[in-house]
């Protein structure tokens, strides 16, 4: 327990007046991959954001430790720099400000924050140029306004782009997976993969097992209707792939939802 | 008596004592001010009674009592370069309070000519209706310099020509009339940028025209930037007429002021010709900006691309009215515009007005308006990769100014003005 990364403990949340998280548990270790899943509308996405810190979910009851120190007090920009990154299912597209321009402002604030020194334009796009080529960016989309015209896979490609500049040691992957073809898809979890280590941990929520033979999880948990009512070992994925949904609700989860 | 009123016997009063104090002017010139001052002192100051004046009052600069500015303001050259930074570094006229100061400027770049007064071409003044705009007549009978600019036929200007007023002062109310003449010889190709800027505390009220001709196949950028101090009243008339495949781009970027009214009227008079009109501005505080603009497609097969953005906090308020008119010979006319604006709080306001008058049937308009907030799910976007919520609403607004500022033709120029942009709207965050 003392290497638990991320600690989410009776995690209740609402969107408006719909409560959606009633009850999350979950503990991931530094080194862990770990896959939700779970049919539409069971939380998932909700959950990424909450843990993001996205303003349109409140959170009514429960807490999120992260490194042992509370995450839910903290701005969205403060849960970056401490080292929480996530990937956005729906990127946003940002007009008139520059993907090169936007990803260096980023880095700088999170190294200024490490106490690192902040990279020049040269360093920055030294750095940029490297990273890019794990998954596969090409060098006019750097140029580019934020997102803006890119295409569904581009728009994902350049989400773990920005993963792989910021290093975060805990990552959120909502959704990555969704709309890209098979040769995108396996450019992006060659991305993802490169990140994976011992002192960071990943968090990938995603509606097909497809990805998860790219980006192979330790543990597998099952989302329904905002909590947490399967979890098991990589081979749940393709029991899910295989069964659907519908038999986890007439047998119960063993114990409660601890992985 | 209203202030209006008062106001009106003063100005008329203050244009007859300087129109004594000047000395013998050439006919023509004394013969346009004479025309002016009687147009001003039956007009009078605008009323909020006037369709083009319904959205601005100017009743607080009415009451203020300013005076022309007295020669020999006091500007060096340190202060100068200052403020006026970063474009002191392309050919620089300086002119003090509506004077062009020779010791402050540098010498004339490649072929291009400047002519003080005494030289003017009597074509000055003949764009511009002073019937119609009575501050522009105020400036016809008030102007004591002016800049104008030929650059002759065939010629290609090789660095901006910069056109730098400076008011200046020392705690009384002082007026100053900037005059700027620019003809752009056939087949030539120049920018120029006409700079307002403060020295010195005190109101101050700038009352400057501008008039343009492109000539045939001619190319004109104009950059009137507008950077004063936060107790200027700044009314601005800019009249632009091009002849047949000329381009003319007229962008006026507004960054400072209390009161700020742009007049824009641009006639396309030679078939094939092009102009981009553009507009940014920011308002902060209680500031007001008004813009109304005239496109007029008077012949066929002209193209016209207007783009407005508003950029307002605080309490300021914003004004655009974009007038188009297409007339009943001129088909094939191209015309767009837009006007887009982004309200940073819940106390700005934005007053938004098109208004196309097509009377041909063979073309193509357009046009399009739009008010709203910076989008908040970018904002978490930007958030969430670490950047502090001043900053990432800073990209977002200086991103939403980029359009603005791309369509400027030259690069450096382009980043040096999104750089002071970046810094007022820093500035502005931080009252």
């Amino acid at each position: 327990m003392s290497d638990a990364l991320i600690e989410i403990k009776g995690l209740h949340a609402r969107a408006g007046d719909a409560e959606i998280l009633r009850g999350v548990d979950l503990v991931i270790r530094a080194g862990e991959v770990h896959a939700i899943m779970g049919p539409n509308g069971s939380g998932k996405s909700t959950l990424a954001g909450v843990l993001a810190g996205r303003p349109a979910f409140e959170v009514t009851r429960g807490q999120v430790l992260f490194d042992g120190k509370d995450l839910l007090g903290l701005a969205p920009e403060e849960r970056a720099r401490a080292g929480l990154f996530l990937a956005f299912q729906y990127p946003v597209e940002i007009p008139g400000v520059g993907n090169n321009y936007f990803m260096k402002a980023a880095l700088n604030a999170i190294r200024t924050h490490r106490g690192q020194e902040p990279l020049d334009a040269m360093e920055f796009l030294a750095l940029a140029r490297e990273k890019a080529k794990l998954v596969e960016m090409p060098e006019d989309l750097m140029a580019r306004s934020v997102n803006e015209g890119f295409s569904g896979g581009e728009k994902k490609r350049n989400e773990v782009l920005q993963m792989l500049l910021l290093e975060p040691r805990f990552a959120v992957l909502d959704e990555t997976d969704s709309g890209l073809d098979i040769d995108a898809l396996r450019t992006v979890a060659g991305g993802v993969n490169a990140l994976r280590g011992p002192g960071r941990a990943l968090l990938v929520i995603t509606h097909y097992q497809r990805l998860l033979d790219y980006i192979v999880p330790d543990f597998v948990h099952v989302l329904s209707e905002g909590r947490i009512v399967h979890s098991g070992g990589k081979e749940l994925a393709h029991e899910l792939e295989a069964r659907g949904y519908g038999w986890l609700e007439k047998e119960p989860p063993p114990g409660g939802a601890r992985a | 008596m209203s202030a209006h009123g008062a106001a009106r016997e003063r100005w008329v009063g203050l244009a007859e004592a300087a129109a004594r104090g000047r000395g013998a002017e050439p006919a023509w010139l004394a013969s346009r001010r004479a025309e002016a001052l009687a147009h001003f002192a039956e007009a009078g100051l605008p009323s909020t009674r006037q369709e083009e004046w319904r959205y601005t009052n100017v009743t607080p600069l009415a009451a203020i009592p300013f005076e022309p500015a007295p020669p020999g303001g006091a500007a060096e050259r340190a202060e100068v370069e200052a403020i006026s930074f970063p474009f002191f570094a392309c050919s620089a006229f300086v002119f003090v309070d509506g004077r062009l100061a020779p010791g402050l400027s540098s010498s004339v770049a490649g072929a291009v000519q400047l002519v003080d007064l005494a030289g003017a071409p009597a074509r000055l003044g003949a764009q511009v209706d002073t019937k119609q705009h009575p501050f522009a007549a105020l400036n016809t009978a008030l102007f004591e310099g002016a800049a104008c600019l030929r650059v002759p036929p065939g010629s290609v200007l090789p660095q901006p020509i910069h056109l730098v007023f400076v008011s200046t002062g020392n705690g009384a109310p002082r007026a100053s009339f900037p005059r700027v003449f620019l003809e752009a010889g056939a087949g030539s190709r120049a920018l120029v940028i006409q700079d307002h800027v403060t020295l010195g505390g005190g109101p101050r009220f700038t009352d400057a025209v501008t008039e343009v001709s492109v000539a045939e196949n001619a190319s004109l950028e104009l950059v009137v930037l507008q950077r004063e101090s936060e107790a200027t009243f700044h009314v601005g008339n800019l009249q632009a007429e091009l002849g047949r495949d000329a381009r003319l781009a007229a962008r006026t970027l507004t960054l400072g002021g209390a009161f700020v009214r742009n007049d824009v009227g641009v006639r396309l008079a030679g078939p094939g010709a092009e102009c981009d009109l553009d507009g940014l501005f920011l308002g902060a505080g209680s500031r007001l900006v008004d813009n109304h603009t005239l496109i007029d497609h008077a012949v066929p097969s002209c193209t016209s691309r207007e783009l407005y953005k508003g950029i307002l906090g605080g309490r300021s308020r914003g004004v655009f009215r974009g007038r188009v008119i297409v007339r009943p010979d001129a088909q094939k006319s191209d015309a767009r515009q837009s006007s887009a604006n982004v309200l940073l709080g819940n106390d700005a306001e934005i007053d938004t007005k098109p208004q196309l008058e097509i009377w041909a049937d063979d073309v193509r308009c357009s046009h399009g308006a739009s008010i709203g907030r910076l989008d908040e799910e970018a904002l978490f976007y930007l958030r969430s990769r670490g950047l502090a919520e001043g900053a990432a609403r800073e990209l977002l607004t200086r991103g939403f100014a980029a359009e603005v500022l791309r369509r400027i033709g030259s690069e450096p120029l382009a980043e040096a003005l999104g750089d002071l942009l970046q810094e007022r709207l820093r500035g502005e965050a931080a009252r």
